[in-house]
């Protein structure tokens, strides 16, 4: 029992709640928010550090042992991913104070990053799947409104069909979790576990596992990803960086979880079918930002190969393999939230997201220049920076698990990305600039300070990963052994 | 009684994603709607619908009926009560931004 682990949920909803009564103090909402995100950042430290020493930490709410009542349970892999959400909103938030607008904020804009949060954590700390499925709906309800946030008509017309797809997949999941407990009588993860490892994984569990992968393959866009590319690019920088860096993120940790606890009996099946979905998911991905002209629409396809590839490291589900895809996740929700600010930059000083009519910008920003050109080669995996460690281990996970087309597809289109990427810095950053100090639309004033942290991160990461290895390797070993976990929940009641 | 509940549950399954694919915008909020009351029916089916008293601490009788089902539904009526608001709430605005409710007139923003 650790009641630490609650904190991470509610601290952003009682800092929202805060909000919504003091509503006209924005100074406040600004403070309120950032204070709530440093402070969710040094509960997972704390965390983190606990883990290390004394293994996994839960929480039974309300005293009720583990197959009865809901568990909260930290592990490493969780607690790893709460902290990067918590830098990652750090940052957008920063970013969002110089760019977002005073009506998006007067109309609760603060308030509803912090629930979005709160629905993050929650579905990385929850440990019984229904839980799973609340704090979706508690991030997916926030995010319906973020982007919907200023009623724009393009913004109304993409909110529909991204409402309507995750109202429909939700519907799913319920049909999931029904079937599931029909199944097994049990709701809590660990339960799930000790029960589907008694029986054995039939074709029935099969087929209910197959329910889920679509389920969660619908939120974190793995093949399913045809909302994505509409969806992100509708709202502010800001926000679609947020989306980009947490809410895809969750589907893929869903995935891990139950694929790696629950219905991990039958690999050459589900963990192929993930495999082949990966490669689909990355080749599409990699089409699409190759062949657009729109710097939200390239950036948004790369959001889809960084989930295929991280669930093609999954997919191996070697030591090598897992250890790759939680560098590779690590490093995906930095650097996306780089490039989609780092893009916003762009577009609020250009007052255009299409890249032929931009030319020259590190003329005038040579900083934002070379924090994109960074951010590009991280993303695209080049040896100093983050993204090169995650793919090292993914491809050599894919070639101990005998995929060798999936690691080869992997490599192929990072390099489709490479171009990608590199086709924005040459047209917007490169060569001679149509612009003078005068004829841009704004100031990157403020929306530096951001870019150039995570920048740093993603170099830090880069160059300590000697650093996080140690958490890595713990979160790894935590998800390959299932029984630490069903230890940690269960204790002694473990029937 | 399953296998009633059963049929029943398709039945509304097949009217709700008939009204989906339909393209006004009103039918598709009610038809994630009824989707919806036939996923919570089907929640409390899965859960067996035994009879058997209140699953109460202090009762003589043998058999207890299973709690969870219903708890489970209660959250998802209220998560779906909320999400089916809110859409139509989106519903209404896009109709007055872009003056229809036909989904195929709402494709397409100038740049495709």
């Amino acid at each position: 029992m650790n009641n630490l682990v609650i904190l991470p949920i509610i601290l952003p909803i009682i800092g929202g709640m805060l909000m919504v009564i003091l509503r006209e103090y924005l100074w406040f909402h600004r403070l309120l928010t950032l204070a709530v995100t440093l402070a969710i950042g040094a509960v997972s430290i704390l965390l983190m550090e606990q883990i290390k020493i004394d293994g996994i930490q839960t929480l039974q709410l309300g005293g009720w042992a583990a197959p009865f009542g809901i568990s909260l349970v930290a592990d490493m892999f969780a607690i790893l991913l709460v902290l990067v959400t918590a830098i990652v909103t750090f940052c957008c938030v920063l970013y969002a104070f110089s760019s977002i607008g005073i009506e998006r904020e007067r109309h609760y804009f603060y308030p509803l990053c912090l629930f979005l949060i709160a629905g993050v954590n929650g579905s990385f700390l929850t440990g019984d799947i229904f839980n799973l499925f609340v704090c979706f709906e508690v991030m997916l309800v926030a995010s319906y409104v973020l982007i919907s946030l200023g009623g724009e008509k393009i913004q109304l017309n993409e909110s529909i069909k991204y409402v309507l797809i995750n109202m429909i997949s939700s519907f799913l999941f319920l049909v999931a979790i029904a079937s599931l407990y029909a199944i097994t009588g049990t709701i809590n993860l660990a339960h799930l576990s000790v029960r589907i490892a008694e029986v054995g994984q039939g074709g029935l569990i099969t087929t209910v596992a197959f329910l889920f992968l679509i389920v969660f393959s619908l939120k974190a866009g793995l093949f399913l990803y045809y909302w994505l590319p509409g969806s992100y690019s509708a709202p502010p920088a800001a926000i679609s960086a947020i989306f980009a860096a947490l809410l895809t993120k969750v589907g893929i940790y869903a995935i891990i979880r139950t694929f790696s606890l629950i219905f991990y009996h039958q690999p050459e099946v589900t963990h192929l079918f993930i495999g082949v979905l990966a490669a689909a998911t990355m080749v599409l991905g990699a089409i699409g930002a190759v062949a657009y002209w729109d710097i939200k629409k390239i950036i948004t396809y790369t959001v889809v190969v960084g989930v295929g590839f991280i669930l093609a490291g999954f997919a191996s589900f070697t030591m090598a393999g897992m250890t790759g895809a939680l560098y590779y996740l690590i490093h995906d929700m930095i650097v996306k939230a780089l490039l989609f600010l780092s893009a916003g930059a762009t577009i609020h000083l250009s007052g255009t997201s299409k890249i032929r009519e931009m030319s020259g910008f590190i003329r005038l920003h040579p900083r934002l220049g070379w924090m994109f050109f960074i951010a590009a080669l991280s993303l695209s995996g080049i040896p100093p920076l983050s993204g090169f460690l995650g793919k090292v281990f993914i491809t050599e996970g894919t070639f101990q698990a005998d995929y060798f087309w999936l690691g080869a597809i992997g490599l192929f289109t990072s390099l489709m990305v490479l171009y990608a990427v590199m086709k924005i810095f040459m047209n917007v950053f490169w060569g001679y600039t149509n612009y003078t100090a005068e004829t841009l639309k704004g100031t990157a004033k403020g929306l530096l300070l951001p870019i150039g942290i995570l920048t740093g991160l993603t170099i830090a990461l880069g160059l300590g990963a000697e650093g996080i290895h140690e958490y890595v390797d713990l979160a790894v070993t935590g998800l390959m052994e299932q029984n630490m976990y069903i230890e940690a929940v269960l204790g002694e009641n473990r029937r | 009684m399953e296998t009633y509940m059963s049929i029943m549950i398709g039945v509304l399954f097949a009217i709700g994603t008939y009204l989906i694919l339909t393209k006004r915008l009103l039918r598709i909020a009610l038809g994630t709607s009824i989707i919806g009351h036939g996923v919570n029916l089907l929640l409390l089916t899965a859960g067996g619908l035994k009879k058997g008293a209140p699953p109460l601490l202090g009762l003589k009788e043998q058999s207890f009926t299973d709690p969870l089902p219903q708890a489970l539904i209660l959250t998802a009526i209220v998560i779906n009560f909320a999400t089916t608001a809110l859409f139509i709430v989106l519903c209404y605005r896009a109709y007055k931004v872009s003056g229809t409710d036909d989904i195929e007139q709402l494709r397409g923003h100038g740049n495709e």
